[in-house]
């Protein structure tokens, strides 16, 4: 079913607060990968506020929908989503990298709430998203699980090895996204390891794949809706996103894939994302 | 040897006509029923690890990844995570050092559920080369975090080892050979436990710890020293490597001060590494040796050939506990002038 306006400005909304909090996170933390936390923020925002099936008061309820987010580096984004979404106080967001903290960059599943699996090393994701996917259909369970990877991490063979997999097991209760912001560390991915023609690659491996903006709620939820609509093969929603989307000194620069900021930029960050929504 | 006897819950195997890898086979199709939460996993090594009897036996249970270890074990990781028991089983070479990462990462550091039984450990598939050799993996594994490692001696004991496994919580490596090693073990009745050494001989001369396909030669040494040299020796099967039994090894280091380890695993790093930590803390002096492959890629061979060659067989641990029991060691109860 279409968004309605309505849907899509309550999503805005709670899209600037995710923002403007993983700014504070940011802070509090003496840095984060935030950039690609920030390019990844409507997908995360759509999966958690429209579609998911989770009980924040029951992290580990077992049908529950599964959230892989194999771009581990962006847990400051993650943790930002599920503190909103009420797993655990916002306030402890404060705590991150801290000693002690239970939330480090890389956010663990045996600490965190309401993260299905710890991620970070990158190219693990999609193996462990298409384990999962089988599982549920072995047990004859309706949940699904959502696999959100990094363009970049796309260099990684392991991914091609689940890719191969997913078609093959004909796994189609498994959704992924590409986060495709075009930049890695050292620069564009297509000067560094290019990746196109991308979709043509998901293709060649079996996926049918919806391309979109991965900054525009109502085309990400109609890309969902067909893939929730069963489909003969593993659907893939390949996201044209903006690294470092909503804060206009961060956008497209390569230098804020991990970046600390001093309470006056965070303010002047906070103050874009409002200026742009 | 009986052929079909039925013990308490399990088949008694028949541990001459089958291999060490066909056994295992074998246990994990009668535990297939049993739990119907076991899923098995190979990539492309459904027949050489027999995981392929499973996969025959439960076709919508059984993924073959094809020839891809890292999706192997991230898929295992992720059916762990759904609540399935995951069996996965390839050569240790790409269970610990193509898979590494995943192993570590996916299973251990989440504490998952996944029961692995790599085969072709040591140098058991010698004419192979040093490619599919694996004598690093019990060093790798040890140092992965939850993760629990045994090393059978034998068919049976893999047996014991896989039905002991599904009791266990939190993630297990079980290193097995290519599968054509010889049994030491007629059954499953010796109390095998995991993270409890089997005294298969005592004595109060010297104590062999031996582990794997080492087993079998240890007591076939410790019989000959016994008859030839009139030794008392103690042999110890220790089978779990992590973790270890500590007690059996400190009451060697007070029984009979002589020790020495015979592994199909570098050095480095093994059961020796292993033996060599506890007593090392416990602070007492101790005669002893560490046998296995000396830091170096292993030559080509058929394994029997091999073990001759590193001192892994019978004669070879004849010789070297005769050549440590002559060393000049004090035989008094003070540790104090030993330093």
């Amino acid at each position: 079913m279409p968004l309605t306006d309505q849907e899509v400005q309550q999503l805005k909304e709670t899209a600037v607060q995710i923002r403007k909090d993983i700014i504070d996170t940011t802070v509090a933390a003496g840095g984060a990968h935030i950039g690609g936390a920030l390019s990844m923020v409507e997908i995360m925002t759509i999966l958690y506020y429209k579609y998911l099936n989770v009980r924040p008061d029951q992290p580990h309820w077992a049908d529950r929908d599964r959230v892989v987010v194999s771009k581990g580096h962006a847990g400051v984004g993650v943790a930002a989503v599920l503190a909103n979404k009420g797993y655990f106080p916002k306030e402890s967001l404060s705590t991150f990298n801290q000693f002690k903290s239970r939330f480090g960059m890389h956010l663990d599943s045996l600490k965190v709430d309401g993260v299905d699996v710890s991620t970070g090393s990158l190219g693990h994701g999609l193996p462990m998203a298409v384990g999962l996917s089988l599982g549920a259909r072995l047990q004859k369970k309706i949940w699904k699980t959502y696999c959100i990877l990094g363009d970049g991490e796309c260099n990684e063979g392991s991914v091609w090895e689940a890719a191969m997999a997913a078609s093959h097991y004909k796994v189609t209760n498994m959704i992924t996204f590409v986060d495709r912001n075009r930049l890695m560390i050292d620069g564009a991915t297509e000067e560094i390891m290019g990746v196109e023609p991308f979709a043509d690659k998901w293709t060649a491996f079996g996926f049918i794949v919806k391309e979109v903006d991965g900054h525009d709620f109502t085309a990400l939820a109609e890309s969902i809706d067909f893939a929730l609509a069963g489909q003969s093969a593993p659907v893939l929603i390949l996201c044209n996103t903006i690294k470092g989307k909503g804060v206009d000194f961060m956008e497209n620069e390569v230098k804020w894939h991990y970046g600390s900021m001093n309470s006056d930029l965070a303010q002047q960050a906070k103050e874009s994302v409002d200026a742009w929504k | 040897m009986a052929k079909e006897v039925t013990g308490t819950t399990w088949t008694v195997y028949d541990s001459d006509t089958l291999t060490q890898a066909e056994i295992y086979g074998q246990v994990l199709c009668g535990l297939g029923d049993l739990h119907p939460e076991i899923v098995g996993l190979s990539a492309d090594l459904a027949n050489s690890t027999k995981i392929g009897n499973f996969g025959k036996k439960y076709p919508d249970r059984f993924f073959n990844a094809g020839i891809a270890e890292q999706n192997l074990f991230g898929m295992a990781a992720g059916l762990a995570k759904s609540g399935m028991l995951p069996f996965v089983s390839t050569m240790a070479a790409f269970v610990t050092m193509r898979a590494g990462e995943q192993v570590r990462t996916d299973i251990c550091y989440q504490n998952l559920n996944v029961k692995i039984i790599a085969t072709h450990g040591g140098v058991s598939f010698g004419p192979a080369g040093s490619t599919h050799h694996c004598t690093e993996d019990i060093a790798i594994t040890r140092a992965f975090p939850n993760m629990t490692v045994i090393v059978p001696a034998d068919g049976i004991e893999t047996a014991n080892a896989v039905k002991a496994c599904i009791h266990h919580e939190g993630p297990v490596y079980i290193r097995i050979g290519r599968g054509f090693e010889p049994p030491y073990y007629q059954n499953e009745n010796y109390g095998f436990e995991i993270g409890k050494a089997v005294e298969i001989a005592s004595g109060t001369d010297l104590t062999i710890i031996a582990a794997g396909i080492t087993v079998l030669q240890a007591a076939e040494a410790a019989r000959i020293l016994k008859e030839t040299d009139g030794l008392s020796i103690r042999v110890l099967n220790m089978h779990t490597i992590k973790p270890l039994d500590e007690g059996a090894v400190l009451k060697a280091v007070e029984d009979t001060r002589r020790i020495i380890t015979f592994e199909d695993h570098n050095v480095l790093g093994g059961l020796g590494s292993a033996v060599a930590d506890v007593i090392a803390a416990s602070g007492k002096g101790c005669a002893f040796e560490k046998v296995g492959i000396p830091d170096c890629f292993a030559i080509v061979g058929y394994p029997e050939d091999l073990y001759a060659h590193y001192g892994l067989d019978a004669n070879s641990i004849v010789d070297k506990v005769r050549e440590v029991m002559g060393r000049d060691f004090e035989e008094d109860e003070d540790w104090e002038d030993e330093v």
